[in-house]
């Protein structure tokens, strides 16, 4: 402050100091009635619904404290995640190849590309899981003349019907997301790269592709935490997963719920884990395309600590 | 001087629509050719067509004396490969009406992109050669930003530095200040002018007739799908022959 003494009364003049800033509006927000009902009664039931489960006698709930750990289980979700992986690499690699096929101005790859898709997309993935495993019936030799001959059962594990089954469908939903992110990118760009005289690979390789992930990625992160589900179903064709490791210990041990917790915790805990990889890896394809990107999750926390004390708006 | 672009009889039909009626110019080495005339005339249609980034029905275009897009042997006329017409755009440089600049590289990123992938210079290089020519179009300073936090007239300016990277003989503008704000069409042109008195060969497709007055050595009126006046850029902005360019002009001016 300064200790001028002459400058105070020119400060204080009413005309001057309302010319300047006019006075900040204090007044009595609205009040949400209605929201304070409504988080009561929300409230309410969820606490009715813990309450449920917490002393229901009949969960034993230690039980699930005891099997969540067990070596059964560990390795039942190793399965899942294994094969979630490959049949995720498989529908990338053979998603991507399907979408410059039906991007390509061949008519015949075009077509067979569509028609991929329209099989694979069409019908149920426990069917098509069904289908490999019973594939010995109708074709009981796998003859691929000279490099491979071996009985169809010996070829059809249980770990070969369930990467097939869920790769090959998995590859009709990534193909028309590579395609979606294709054509998405704007003409132009690839117009820029052909004038500056880049090759048409260069060009899909430097130029388009880089900027159809932005558009591929999201729907992909939400497609492998879909399959890390979805790979429940490969129950049926006996691949020993998450769901079947424990499944298996609650029919001998009579814990049948139990068992469904603890295969639902694991599920969790995956899908949880890869929702977060999965936003950093949105934030990182945002890049360029974004003035600024999004707060990571801890930059939000950081910044709704500073402003806590602060009174919130109509939010 | 000799022709650095050359065109013989072009017609350009996208379906049943007939773009371009047969133009016939030539754009002298060195030279700023304009060419102006009412949306739809043709015109950046005539200019994509010089580059290829359209094929022409009939006709004949040459660049620097190399027919774009065909080989011409005997009296049969053979399509180029796309490598063979992307070797002969790398001397033919473009700058577009919305820029199209690379969004997920920076400034200095796109402009070194195609010397390192089409030119194969080593990254040091692109890298030195970028920064001379950001700096020759007053953007030094935003080397490392991306399209998305500069203006339209600062992207526009770092379009121009990409197409010059690749040391082209002929620089095709677009409408290059028809997506920016009034205030910052003035840099883009200082830029444009600086590159005209450099001796560069232009055709630059444009609304500003102040620019083309003053730095134009040539300039066409199309209309229609055909070239309706060409001559000295002050004789014909100032003194119109024909009545269509005179009703256009008196619009614009």
């Amino acid at each position: 402050m300064t200790d001028k003494f002459d400058k105070e009364p020119a400060d204080a003049s009413p005309p001057a100091s309302t010319a300047i800033a006019p006075e900040a509006i204090k007044a009595i927000p609205v009040r949400h009635y209605g929201r304070y009902v409504s988080a009561v009664v929300v409230l309410a039931l969820v606490a009715l619904l813990i309450n449920a489960f917490a002393t229901a006698e009949k969960i034993q709930w230690d039980a699930v404290g005891d099997k969540l750990f067990d070596s059964t289980v560990l390795a039942g979700a190793g399965r899942t995640l294994l094969i979630s992986v490959l049949a995720m690499i498989v529908g990338v690699v053979l998603g991507i190849v399907l979408a410059v096929m039906r991007l390509s101005k061949n008519p015949v790859t075009s077509w067979v590309a569509w028609a991929y898709i329209w099989f694979f997309r069409g019908t149920p993935v426990y069917v098509q899981l069904l289908l490999w495993f019973n594939l010995a019936l109708i074709f009981p030799m796998l003859n691929l003349g000279p490099i491979y001959k071996d009985e169809m059962t010996d070829v059809m594990t249980p770990f070969m019907c369930a990467l097939l089954g869920l790769g090959l469908n998995e590859a009709a939903y990534m193909a028309e997301i590579c395609r979606a992110g294709l054509m998405a990118v704007d003409e132009g760009q690839t117009e820029a790269a052909h004038a500056l005289g880049m090759s048409h690979g260069k060009t899909l390789r430097r130029i388009v592709i880089p900027q159809a992930m932005r558009v591929i990625v999201p729907p992909t992160g939400n497609e492998f935490i879909n399959m890390l589900k979805t790979s429940s179903l490969v129950y049926a064709v006996t691949y020993n997963e998450l769901l079947r490791a424990t499944s298996t210990i609650g029919s001998t041990s009579y814990a049948v719920m139990e068992m469904l917790f603890v295969a639902s915790i694991w599920y969790l805990v995956m899908t949880s884990i890869f929702s977060v990889f999965q936003y950093y890896l949105e934030r990182r394809y945002a890049r360029g395309t974004l003035r600024q990107l999004p707060p990571t999750p801890w930059q939000k926390i950081k910044a709704n600590m500073l402003s806590l004390g602060r009174e919130r708006g109509a939010a | 001087m000799s022709a650095m672009v050359k065109s013989e009889g072009v017609h350009k039909s996208f379906g049943a629509l007939e773009v371009l009626k047969g133009i016939d110019l030539e754009v002298k080495s060195g030279e700023v050719f304009c060419l102006i005339g009412p949306s739809g005339s043709g015109k950046s249609t005539f200019l994509r067509c010089i580059n290829h980034l359209e094929k022409i029905n009939a006709g004949r275009l040459y660049v620097d004396g190399e027919l774009v897009g065909y080989r011409q042997k005997g009296d049969k006329l053979y399509e180029l490969k796309d490598s063979e017409v992307a070797l002969q755009r790398r001397d033919i440089g473009m700058v577009f009406q919305r820029f199209n600049l690379f969004p997920h590289m920076t400034a200095v990123e796109n402009v070194m992109e195609a010397p390192i992938q089409v030119k194969g210079a080593s990254r040091a290089q692109a890298r030195e050669r970028a920064r001379e020519l950001l700096e020759r179009v007053g953007l030094a300073d935003k080397a490392g930003s991306y399209p998305a936090q500069l203006s339209g007239g600062q992207q526009q300016r770092v379009a121009i530095a990409r197409a010059l990277a690749m040391d082209p003989k002929l620089m095709l503008f677009d409408e290059p200040t028809s997506a920016l704000d009034p205030e910052l069409v003035g840099d883009v042109l200082d830029v444009m002018r600086d590159l005209a008195e450099s001796g560069m060969t232009m055709v630059v497709v444009t609304h500003e007739m102040g620019f083309a007055r003053e730095v134009g050595d040539s300039l066409v009126f199309m209309d229609g799908g055909v070239v309706v006046e060409s001559g000295n850029p002050r004789d014909v902005l100032t003194n119109p022959q024909h009545e269509r360019t005179q009703s256009f002009l008196s619009k614009v001016l």
